[in-house]
C-alpha cells in the first residue's frame, strides 16, 4: 500500500516562490520612475515589436517582467478588464487600484491552485492630476501587492539596482534627468547578469532601449512610446 | 453570469483566453447583453416615432485633385421625434480615432452608442496589436456592427454613418457609406446621408470642385447643410440667436480637428449675408 507523502504548505509555498523568483531574475530589468510630469518606464529591449511596457487605458499603464506569454496574457486581460469597465460604466470609473485588484486576485489564485505559478512580476501605474495623485502598484507572482511611491524597480538584480535608483532619485525630478537616472541604472548590469560598481556602466544605445512615458499633461491618452531622435536627445541631455 | 472566480475577484477566464483582437467579438463572447444591437425590444410599435432621429451628415474632399489631402465631415445639430425638435444640440460627428471620423444618422440613441463602442474597438485593437487598424479594415468593422443592428434596424430603429479618414498607407482622404444591411460603398468626392441629403446632394455637386483647400471645403459643407435645412423639416440650420453652430471636423494627414466655433460663426455669418436680399436660394453668377 502506497503511502501518499506529505509536504508541508511552508515547503510547497517556499519551492513555488524560488520557482517564480528564479524565473523572473533571469529577465531583463524594468524601471518605473516618477517625475514631475508623470511617470515614466524604462527597459533594455531590442525588440520594436514584443513589449514589455504598454498602454492599459486613458491614464492607466503597464509594465512587466518574466515570462513573455505570461505577461502578455495579462496585459491583454488588462485591457479587456478596462475597455469592459469603461463601457459598461464610463471612462472615469476604471482604475488602476480596480485593476491592481484583478491581476492580485488572479495571481494569488495561481499561485496557490496551479502547479505552476505565473513567472511574472507586474507594475500597474495611474498618473493622476498631480504627483501626489499618482498611483503604482507593483505585483509579485505570489499576488502580493504594494503601494509604491516614487519608483520600483523589477527583474534580474532589482536588489542592487533599486538600491542605486534610490540613490539618484529625488521628487520633482524632470523626464530627461529621470531617464538618463533609469539608463544608468539598467547599464549596471553587466553582460554576464553581473552588476558592475558606479561609473563603469554599459553605455545602451536609443534603438536597445524601449521607453515610455505617461504624461499628466496629455488631454486623454496619457501614454506614449518615446523612440529615435526624441528619445536620444532626452538622454544626450537636451531638456524635452 | 457570474462563476465564482469572478466573484472572488479575479479576472474570469473569458479575459485571460488568447484569442480575437477585436473588442466587439469579445463582448459578444463574454457579455453579449452589451452589443448595442443585441438587445431585445419588444416588437410591435415602430421605433420611429418614439425615439430621437438625427438627421443630415455631409462629407466632401479636399486637396487633391488626383489623391485628396484630406476630408471634412459635418453634421447638423436637431434631432427630431415625429414632428417635435428633441434636441438643438445634438452632435451627430465624431472622431472615430486620430485618423478617422464618423457621423451617423438614424436613431439618435443606438448611433451614439454605436459610435462609442466603435471608438472602443479601435482603441482597444490599437492597444492589443501595437497598430492602428487600416483605414480598409475600420471600415469593414463598422460594417460589420451595423449588420449586427439589423434586427433593431426592421422595427424602425436604423443607424445610418457616414465615415471618412486619412489612409496613411495611401496618403489620401477616403469617405464610405453604409447602408443598414451593412453594406460598405466608398464614396468619391462627397457624399451625405440623413433625411436632409437629397437637397445637401445638390449643394455639394454645385459647391464641390477638386483640388478646395481645407478652409474653403468647411464652407461648402456649411453651405451644403444649410440648403439641406432649409427645405428638410428635420435638419437645423445654424442657429444665430443661440449661436449653435454645426460640428464640423476635418481629418487630414495631422488627424482628426474638430473646427472651432469662433471660425464657423464667420462661416455661417458670410453665407447668411451672400443670402439675405433676394437671394435666398444662394444664386451664383
Amino acid at each position: 500500500m502506497s503511502m501518499p507523502f506529505y509536504v508541508s504548505p511552508e515547503q510547497l509555498m517556499k519551492d513555488r516562490a524560488d520557482f517564480a523568483r528564479k524565473g523572473i531574475a533571469r529577465g531583463r530589468s524594468v524601471v518605473v520612475l516618477a517625475h514631475d510630469d508623470g511617470i515614466a518606464f524604462a527597459t533594455e529591449n531590442p525588440s520594436r515589436a514584443l513589449h514589455k511596457i504598454s498602454e492599459i487605458y486613458d491614464r492607466i499603464a503597464f509594465a512587466a517582467v518574466g515570462k513573455y506569454n505570461e505577461f502578455e496574457n495579462l496585459r491583454v486581460a488588462g485591457v479587456r478588464y478596462a475597455d469592459l469597465r469603461g463601457y459598461s460604466y464610463d471612462r472615469a470609473d476604471v482604475t488602476a487600484r480596480g485593476l491592481a485588484n484583478a491581476y492580485a486576485q488572479t495571481l494569488g489564485t495561481v499561485f496557490t491552485t496551479e502547479s505552476k505559478p505565473l513567472e511574472v512580476e507586474l507594475v500597474v501605474a495611474e498618473v493622476g492630476a498631480s504627483p501626489a495623485e499618482d498611483q503604482v502598484y507593483r505585483l509579485s507572482y505570489d499576488g502580493s501587492v504594494a503601494d509604491e511611491h516614487g519608483f520600483v524597480v523589477m527583474g534580474g538584480q532589482a536588489e542592487h539596482l533599486t538600491a542605486r535608483v534610490r540613490d539618484g532619485w529625488s521628487e520633482g525630478m524632470g523626464l530627461a534627468e529621470a531617464l538618463r537616472l533609469a539608463v544608468r541604472t539598467l547599464g549596471a548590469v553587466s553582460a554576464d547578469g553581473t552588476v558592475v560598481p558606479a561609473g563603469e556602466e554599459r553605455d545602451i544605445p536609443a534603438a536597445g532601449l524601449e521607453v515610455a512615458v505617461l504624461d499628466r499633461r496629455r488631454p486623454r491618452r496619457a501614454f506614449r512610446r518615446l523612440q529615435g531622435e526624441a528619445l536620444a536627445g532626452l538622454l544626450a541631455g537636451d531638456e524635452n | 453570469m457570474t462563476t465564482a472566480a469572478e466573484a472572488a475577484g479575479r479576472l474570469p477566464d473569458a479575459f485571460l483566453r488568447p484569442g480575437s483582437s477585436s473588442f466587439v467579438e469579445f463582448l459578444a463572447d463574454h457579455a453579449p447583453d452589451l452589443l448595442p444591437g443585441r438587445r431585445p425590444t419588444p416588437g410591435g410599435a415602430p421605433g420611429a416615432d418614439l425615439a430621437p432621429h438625427a438627421t443630415t451628415i455631409v462629407a466632401l474632399t479636399f486637396g487633391g485633385p488626383g489623391a485628396p489631402r484630406g476630408v471634412v465631415l459635418a453634421g447638423d445639430r436637431r434631432a427630431t421625434m415625429g414632428h417635435l425638435i428633441a434636441s438643438r444640440e445634438i452632435e451627430k460627428v465624431f472622431p472615430a480615432d486620430e485618423f478617422s471620423a464618423v457621423g451617423i444618422a438614424g436613431s439618435a440613441g443606438i448611433a451614439v452608442e454605436m459610435v462609442r463602442l466603435f471608438q472602443l474597438e479601435l482603441e482597444h485593437y490599437e492597444k492589443i496589436e501595437g497598430s492602428l487598424l487600416s483605414l480598409d479594415g475600420k471600415a469593414n468593422r463598422l460594417s460589420t456592427m451595423i449588420r449586427g443592428n439589423l434586427p433593431l434596424a426592421m422595427q424602425g430603429l436604423a443607424v445610418v454613418p457616414l465615415f471618412a479618414g486619412y489612409d496613411l498607407d495611401r496618403g489620401t482622404g477616403r469617405l464610405f457609406s453604409f447602408d443598414v444591411t451593412g453594406g460598405r460603398y466608398e464614396e468619391h468626392d462627397h457624399h451625405s446621408v440623413g433625411s436632409g441629403s437629397v437637397f445637401a446632394r445638390g449643394a455639394l455637386k454645385k459647391l464641390w470642385r477638386p483640388g478646395l483647400d481645407a478652409a474653403d471645403a468647411v464652407a461648402v459643407a456649411v453651405e451644403a447643410l444649410y440648403d439641406a435645412a432649409d427645405d428638410d423639416s428635420a435638419t437645423g440650420g445654424p442657429d444665430t440667436v443661440r449661436r449653435i453652430w454645426p460640428v464640423v471636423a476635418t481629418v487630414d494627414v495631422e488627424g482628426y480637428q474638430r473646427v472651432a466655433d469662433d471660425d464657423l460663426a464667420v462661416v455661417v455669418e458670410r453665407i447668411v449675408a451672400d443670402r439675405r436680399g433676394g437671394d435666398a436660394g444662394g444664386v451664383r453668377a
